[in-house]
């Protein structure tokens, strides 16, 4: 579903991603981990059309996408829910989950899209005319989540979903991670907590100063004295 | 307390006309960043061009009311061209460039604007044919004409339309978006180049619409109008809070009636030292002491950022 070759990426200057290869299979669910500053965020954002590469390709869907921007995308189901969890602060609950459906015009499946929402997370329809802003972060992520939902994806990338989050919450987060992924929606998943995301993942990347060093099944990476020495603290 | 009626009457329709033109600035604000300090002289060009319709047809002896619907057409269809274009020609190469240099170049863009239009109309003040015969209504002891009614009332049904449209439209929420996380507006799929040019449609429409109410009120047009217009405007719309469009309504009708009321008093107030010319004074007095003592304006945000 998503091949990415010999990709490149500059960002303020600096090559972070210095020509990785890369491939999602439909029906994935694919972990890509690596320490602090190893480019995992940079490549994420070029996937999804926030950066531009500096070389390589990508194809997504039968087609390449090099370089095409991120509204044009999203428009081919490729959504993201971006590092930080992206919000429209000084909009409401509900305003940021109608942007998530900004591509779709038919209103009765808007609906029935709002309301699965409100199902999968009882909290965020509480808190429906609440500014995002004032929302906790755990509930932010919850709204992040939903909203790229929202615009019905078939490759969903995930940038870090567990930052700053209490641990009760981490695990909720990634129960839903493998709710959607039982959906069929295809994910790639960039997180820190290497341990959680190879568990809950079919395969891995590990990321070192913008190269890939190790790919492989995630049960594989986790048994790797590698992985377990370096992300593991083992 | 006539006087004190009569000046919060003209005060109010003089700031509906700021608050109009102060909406375009806070609307580009809020989006880019940018005081656009060619916005004034937009509103300018919507001036003169309407004036200039009004004095052929005029002459022609085509209807008032036909006259006034093709010459607010014009002006909005040039307003809504030239603003569009410099957004595309001057402001976007420069989006992404420290933010001195979108400044100056509004300021360049606001001269060549300037000069562009003595160029075309020339240097000196230019009068309007008089078309309307001026009808007025007593109350509270303070003479309304129709058309400061209809001023007032235009203004505010633009505000309340415009208000509404950002609220509840999906063009407007996109709006909202766009300003306040463009990268992850971008991942919604809403092309931000066109909510900004869109932006600039709004507010190039609303402003020529602003310029041709001016004609009407002052029965003048100048070169330079839109130099101290845009001054007062953007005073507007920061003492409202700028970025804000609630803010730039209530920051122009506040200001109007300052102006007016500091118009009316000032003669007494300094034994007949100071007259009414000076009440420019006050706009900047205002705009002094909002950034000194309250910089993020009467309604500006304290937003609930924590993302």
């Amino acid at each position: 579903m998503l091949n990415v070759h010999k990709l490149e990426v500059a960002y303020g200057g600096i090559n972070a991603v210095k020509g990785i290869d890369l491939t999602v299979g439909r029906g994935e669910l694919v972990a890509l981990i690596g320490a602090n500053g190893a480019g995992k965020t940079s490549t994420l954002k070029a996937l999804c059309g926030l950066l531009k590469p500096k070389a390589g390709r990508i194809d997504y869907d039968g087609s390449e996408v090099t370089g095409k921007p991120a509204y044009h995308l999203v428009r081919r189901g490729l959504a993201m829910v971006p590092e930080g969890r992206g919000m429209f602060p000084r909009l409401t609950v509900a305003e940021n989950l109608a942007m998530g459906a900004y591509i779709h015009t038919d209103a009765a499946a808007v609906a029935r899209d709002f309301e699965r929402a409100y199902a999968l997370f009882p909290r965020l329809a509480e808190r429906r005319t609440q500014l995002a802003g004032t929302l906790s972060g755990g509930e932010q992520q919850m709204l992040a989540i939903s909203r790229a939902l929202m615009c019905r994806p078939r490759l969903l990338l995930l940038d870090e979903p567990s930052m700053g989050l209490a641990p009760l919450m981490v695990q909720k987060i990634f129960e839903i991670v493998r709710t959607v992924a039982a959906e069929g929606v295809t994910m790639l998943l960039v997180e820190q907590n290497a341990k959680l995301a190879l568990e809950t993942c079919n395969r891995g990347y590990v990321m070192e100063s913008g190269t890939i060093v190790l790919a492989d099944a995630a049960k594989a990476l986790l048994s790797s004295p590698q992985v377990r020495h370096a992300y593991l603290g083992e | 307390m006539e006087i004190f009626a009569q000046q919060i009457v003209n005060g109010l329709v003089l700031g509906s006309i700021y608050a109009l033109v102060a909406l375009g600035y806070t609307m580009v604000y809020g989006i880019l960043g940018l005081i656009n300090f060619a916005h004034g002289d937009i509103t300018m060009i919507g001036a003169l061009v309407s004036l200039t319709i009004i004095q052929l047809l005029a002459a022609a002896g085509v209807p008032v009311p036909l006259v006034l619907m093709l010459a607010v057409s014009g002006a909005i269809i040039v307003c809504t061209i030239l603003g569009v274009s410099i957004e595309r020609v001057a402001y976007r190469p420069l989006r992404r460039a420290p933010r001195l240099a979108p400044l100056i170049t509004a300021i360049g863009v606001s001269i060549l604007l300037q000069y562009s239009a003595a160029l075309i109309w020339g240097k000196q003040y230019i009068s309007m044919p008089e078309i309307m015969a001026p009808a007025s209504v007593t109350l509270f002891g303070a003479q309304l004409t129709g058309l400061q009614v209809a001023i007032f009332t235009l203004a505010c049904l633009i505000m309340a339309g415009l208000l509404w449209f950002i609220k509840a439209s999906r063009m407007g929420r996109a709006m909202r978006a766009t300003e306040q996380n463009p990268d992850v507006a971008g991942l919604m799929g809403v092309n931000t180049d066109t909510v900004i040019a869109f932006t600039f449609v709004l507010g190039s429409a609303i402003g020529a619409i602003a310029g041709l109410m001016i004609v009407l009120y002052y029965g003048l047009g100048h070169y330079f109008m839109g130099f101290m217009l845009g001054l007062k405007a953007f005073t507007a719309a920061v003492l409202g809070g700028i970025g804000n469009v609630a803010g730039a309504v209530l920051g122009g009708l506040l200001l109007g009636i300052i102006e007016s009321l500091a118009a009316g008093y000032i003669g007494d107030l300094t034994g007949g030292v100071l007259g009414s010319n000076y009440r420019d004074i006050f706009a900047f007095l205002v705009l002094v002491l909002v950034l000194v003592l309250r910089p993020s304006g009467l309604l500006g945000q304290h937003s609930g950022d924590r993302a």
